[in-house]
């Protein structure tokens, strides 16, 4: 951790100021655009300041796990590419892009989003799988929220392909059944510099934080995810309003998915 | 039956719809995107830098390194598995190769210029559209160029010779086909890529090469436009 950095991002935010300007609390710009490539079932592209993340969602025709032949499958994954950031690298998946994915994965899984049973066209031998692919383009900080907004926009924008009574999947035809979706879960995370708590961090800030906290909601204003990272250890009184300002800043976020 | 019309109603001798925009990507020291069809290219220039393992590093000049990924869903039909793959490779490697003769890397010693070049969106003719964006990406990180590389598949499909083939008319299947695809230096014609699969004779490859140095010029025109459409 730089430390000159870390003090001057402490000095600013001591005096109510971030280093573009914003506010603690407050979020860059976000844009949501749909239907951004063709051959993917579902895709959406997120604008969140200078941050471009990409979102695409293929679905295929397998048999279903033994143990739920009646459940169809979601998978989310995140591809940190190098062509998005000079410090990410080639090679296997980061720990880094693991967590991200996994973290997003678990915001749609157990706020139940996705009504898996409906993607069970027989059962005990054809289910949909649902995969999800992030791929940041531009990664001007906070890929985590911006690729989880993407993720559930892709889904949201998804139709299934046309399958043919013996389960032959044409990928060239798109049916007009989207997935059921009966949550939308929203992703924020809150970071923790110093005694300040700010949402929607830069690249300088992400590398000067002590603790995050990121909390998935759905509409109603229930939590249906949480991940804590960071070295410092949180109180609870810190966490309450680490949740406070996630759920604030949620609504803000929903409001772009629309 | 024959070959008389192409299924998106171009000419024989018609590229697709292209766009091009440099500087799309701030992260990067260089960015270009460029879409011909319903192929997308990314390509992003990130060095000179320092080159790791130090045992690939050369007191000479600094190396160029081409990086070629379809995103998991730009293709249509089943998911892509991220990771690259035997094909991905070379197509890195023969990008490179259709890049160098343009660059003077002789100033960066032990340094790596890295070009990741992604797809969103492929019909056809991705290396190409890579190699195109890559070049733009090169020159609007500043890297020493003599001049820019445009590149562009031909061939033929039945008894025609074509620019620009469409995926459909890769997988043309009533008559013999001819994927060819092309790198060149615009300003002496000179080509930097070449590779074919299909079947051609001699008399048509002629036809086909001379078609594609046309057409290059037109992308290379479009290129040029695009850097300076940033720098104005």
């Amino acid at each position: 951790m730089s430390k000159a950095l870390r003090t001057h991002i402490l000095n600013g935010l001591d005096k109510g100021l971030r280093l573009d300007g914003r506010k603690d609390s407050e979020i860059r710009d976000i844009k949501v655009e749909y239907d951004v490539t063709k051959n993917a079932e579902g895709s959406a592209k997120v604008t969140w300041g200078e941050t471009e993340v990409i979102a695409g969602v293929k679905m295929g025709l397998e048999s279903p796990y033994d143990d739920s032949p009646e459940d169809g499958n979601l998978m989310v994954n995140a591809e940190l590419l190098p062509l998005s950031n000079p410090e990410f690298e080639t090679g296997p998946p980061s720990i880094q892009s693991i967590e991200m994915a996994r973290v997003i994965d678990r915001g749609i899984r157990e706020s139940k989003s996705i009504d898996t049973k409906k993607l069970c066209l027989k059962k005990g031998e054809k289910v949909w799988s649902v995969m999800v692919d992030i791929i940041p383009i531009n990664d001007a900080g906070n890929l985590l929220d911006a690729g989880s907004l993407a993720a559930i926009a892709a889904i949201k924008n998804a139709k299934f392909p046309e399958v043919s009574k013996d389960f032959e999947v044409d990928y060239k035809k798109k049916s007009k059944t989207g997935i059921p979706l009966k949550q939308e879960p929203i992703e924020v995370t809150v970071y923790k510099i110093g005694e300040h708590l700010i949402v929607d961090p830069t690249i300088d800030e992400l590398k000067v934080y002590d603790a995050r906290l990121t909390v998935a909601f759905v509409a109603n204003g229930d939590l249906v995810a949480m991940q804590k990272g960071g070295d410092e250890a949180i109180t609870i009184e810190t966490i309450g309003k680490m949740v406070e300002l996630a759920h604030k800043t949620s609504e803000v976020v929903r409001a772009k998915l629309g | 039956m024959s070959f008389t019309k192409r299924p998106d109603g171009r000419k024989f001798e018609d590229l697709r719809k292209m766009e091009a925009k440099v500087g799309v990507i701030k992260r990067a020291d260089g960015s270009a995107w460029f879409k011909i069809g319903d192929t997308e290219a990314y390509a992003a220039v990130y060095g000179p830098r320092e080159l790791y393992p130090r045992f690939m590093q050369d007191p000479q000049k600094g190396i160029l390194r081409c990086h070629y990924n379809m995103m998991p869903f730009s293709g249509s039909g089943d998911r892509i598995r991220p990771g690259g793959n035997r094909r991905s490779k070379e197509i890195g490697l023969v990008t490179q190769k259709a890049l160098l003769p343009v660059l003077d890397l002789s100033k960066f010693s032990n340094a790596v210029v890295d070009v990741f070049i992604e797809f969103p969106q492929t019909d056809a003719g991705s290396r190409c559209a890579g190699i195109t964006a890559a070049a733009m990406a090169l020159a609007d990180a500043g890297i020493p160029m003599k001049d820019l590389i445009a590149a562009v598949a031909v061939g033929r499909v039945d008894d025609k010779v074509v620019a620009d083939l469409c995926y459909d008319e890769e997988a043309y299947e009533d008559g013999p086909v001819a994927d060819i695809p092309l790198a060149m230096l615009p300003a002496t014609g000179k080509m930097s890529l070449l590779q074919m699969d299909g079947e051609i004779g001699k008399e048509q490859l002629m036809q086909a090469l001379e078609l594609g140095k046309k057409a290059m010029m037109d992308i290379h025109a479009l290129q040029t436009k695009a850097l300076k459409e940033k720098y104005k």
